[in-house]
């Protein structure tokens, strides 16, 4: 189940009441997301979509522990990471989180097995450990056989893959996914939404994805939009109907 | 070790960069090592000075010479354990660019003052039964591949004519940076045959406690104040300095050349790792996204300016210590080639030092980095 307004019961997987986030540009203070409030229960698929600057990636780095907010709590899994120290907030985001980037941001001068691995080299799995994880990985997105291979050997929705590979090897709580087809062509995109339906439908995953595309949105339960700051759910004519 | 990965593959993404890094250091560090071992060839016998001896010269200049008749009245000084003498003897072996140290030195006492040079006793006994008699170092011996019994044509400067030695002994020495190129020879041969007698170049003397170097040299040179040779007496290791510094301030010159070396190395490395922090930016910042700590990020591009300073500084210091291997490349001018492993650490941690520097400023600046600014540059 998933709402935006703030009358839940609390017990959700993600939990954010009255989150705020502005930012100070010269004396003009911007209000990017204002009294903002969600409820998304494990296993949900969750799309977020709405115009440039409408506060969709913010809300994604809100919820992945890579930005703090000005006002507001966010709950994930029973954790409270708005006040969170940044050594604490690390420690969490390699345990609960997987982002997956529009632009794959994997590093050029790793293979794919060792970019997968990354995640890994956090925890204490012996090497052995970590290579059974990465293969089980790299299979479930259908690059078992080019873990060898560097990323400049990748085609754009290979190198997608190796990131959602990336995402899930330490099996975290949820997957944030900032345009994640943004850089792909219709086939590539069409093979990636594919994948992270499998994630959610076969393994349960939680996935929160940010998108322009509403053909990429429309393969979400359900779907959100951002207006000037406020979630909504539906399209922004039907929720302002 | 499980981050070893991440390190040397950071160091292959623009190779020839690191190459150059890398070079920049082994010069630098080779160049230190050159002029550790200069250093070290010119002021040799300051560190291995004897503490307990005292050098005694005329006053008016180490080529002017003292009398035969002071040995005893040393002896007597208080505070003198024991005296020995020797002359400088300029003579050229085959061609004037082979330099060797040639000394007529008093048999009797010689020996007894240097214990740091060893030879078998029956070596020594052969040398003081054969008037023609010398005894060489080992280096002096194997660069000009001399044996006992070999007889040895000098042709005097100083004391000018043929002069033939008979090779009795060849002393060697524990330290390598020990003097293993003199040539010895019977004091009393060069006196028989120079035209002033009883005349010796300079006297050492042993004290009986070093604390009391200042106060026996003084008395020495007070006895033999107001004579027709006066004295002026210092410890061997001042004696030695004071050699040196007639050469020029070599430990200037060498501390001038090896801080713009280290000052342009550090500009050099600071720019590199600087560039290598800026175009990895989106990189470290997903290192973070994914849960590595700032503090690791930090230390991630700091070891990798020391992985850098470490390999090329040592790549550098075993160069040096190969060249120093090679032996004197002066014709026995700077016998001493010789490179300590203690100057060797200190290269090492110089260098580390100079990645440490050159790494730290990018190092925080990836440590500060904020994930979401590093990302929304991308």
């Amino acid at each position: 189940m998933v709402r935006v307004d703030g009358r839940g019961d609390g017990k959700s997987l993600v939990c954010v009441r009255g989150l705020e986030k502005n930012y100070r540009r010269g004396s003009e203070v911007i209000h990017v997301l204002q009294n903002l409030n969600l409820d998304v229960d494990k296993g949900e698929f969750v799309a977020f979509m709405g115009p440039s600057g409408s506060g969709k990636s913010t809300l994604l780095n809100l919820l992945g522990g890579i930005d703090l907010p000005s006002k507001g709590s966010i709950t994930v899994d029973g954790d409270e990471i708005s006040h969170m120290s940044g050594g604490k907030l690390t420690t969490w985001r390699a345990r609960h989180v997987g982002f997956i980037f529009q632009m794959y941001n994997l590093l050029p001068v790793l293979t794919a097995f060792q970019n997968v691995e990354l995640p890994l080299l956090l925890t204490k799995l012996s090497g052995a450990e970590r290579r059974k994880h990465v293969e089980t990985a790299l299979s479930v997105v259908g690059l078992a056989d080019r873990m060898n291979h560097y990323p400049r050997q990748l085609s754009g929705g290979q190198e997608q893959r190796v990131a959602i590979a990336r995402a899930i090897v330490a099996d975290p709580t949820f997957l944030l996914c900032d345009e994640p087809t943004g850089d792909l062509d219709r086939k590539s995109a069409d093979e990636i939404m594919a994948l992270i339906e499998r994630l959610v439908r076969e393994f349960g995953k939680t996935v929160l994805l940010v998108t322009h595309d509403p053909m990429v949105a429309e393969r979400a339960n359900v779907t959100l939009h951002l207006d000037k700051g406020v979630l909504v759910e539906g399209t922004v004519a039907e929720a302002r109907a | 070790m499980k981050y070893l990965h991440l390190l040397t593959a950071n160091l292959k993404r623009k190779k020839i960069r690191t190459v150059l890094t890398i070079g920049s250091f082994v010069v630098a560090l080779f160049l230190f090592g050159l002029l550790v071992i200069v250093r070290g060839a010119f002021s040799q016998g300051v560190d291995i000075a004897g503490v307990d001896r005292l050098f005694i010269i005329n006053k008016v200049s180490i080529i002017q010479s003292l009398p035969l008749a002071y040995r005893d009245r040393l002896l007597a000084t208080p505070g003198v354990k024991e005296v020995t003498f020797s002359n400088w003897f300029g003579g050229v072996y085959q061609d004037p660019k082979n330099f060797i140290p040639f000394f007529a030195v008093d048999e009797e006492s010689y020996r007894q003052m240097y214990p740091e040079f060893h030879i078998d006793d029956d070596q020594w006994a052969a040398f003081m039964g054969d008037r023609e008699g010398a005894v060489v170092g080992a280096k002096t011996a194997k660069r000009f591949g001399w044996k006992i019994g070999d007889r040895i044509p000098i042709m005097g400067t100083i004391y000018p004519g043929n002069w033939e030695f008979n090779i009795r002994g060849i002393y060697t020495a524990k330290r390598p940076q020990d003097d293993t190129t003199q040539f010895w020879f019977h004091w009393k041969r060069l006196d028989e045959s120079s035209p002033q007698k009883g005349a010796v170049g300079w006297y050492i003397v042993r004290i009986k406690n070093p604390d009391d170097a200042a106060k026996v040299a003084k008395s020495i040179d007070d006895e033999f104040a107001n004579s027709p040779y006066e004295t002026k007496t210092d410890t061997e290791k001042a004696f030695a300095a004071s050699w040196v510094k007639q050469m020029g301030n070599i430990e200037f010159l060498i501390l001038s050349i090896g801080a713009v070396v280290f000052f342009t190395l550090l500009l050099v490395t600071g720019n590199t790792m600087a560039i290598a922090v800026r175009e990895r930016t989106a990189e470290l910042a997903v290192l973070k996204a994914v849960g590595f700590s700032d503090t690791f990020v930090m230390v991630f591009v700091l070891a990798e300016s020391l992985f850098l300073a470490f390999i090329g500084g040592g790549l550098g210091l075993l160069l040096a210590k190969g060249w120093s291997l090679m032996g004197d490349p002066t014709g026995g001018l700077l016998p001493f080639f010789y490179f300590p492993v203690k100057f060797m650490i200190a290269g090492i941690l110089l260098a580390l030092a100079v990645g440490t520097i050159a790494g730290i400023l990018p190092a925080i600046s990836a440590m500060r980095l904020r994930v979401v600014d590093a990302l929304r540059r991308v």
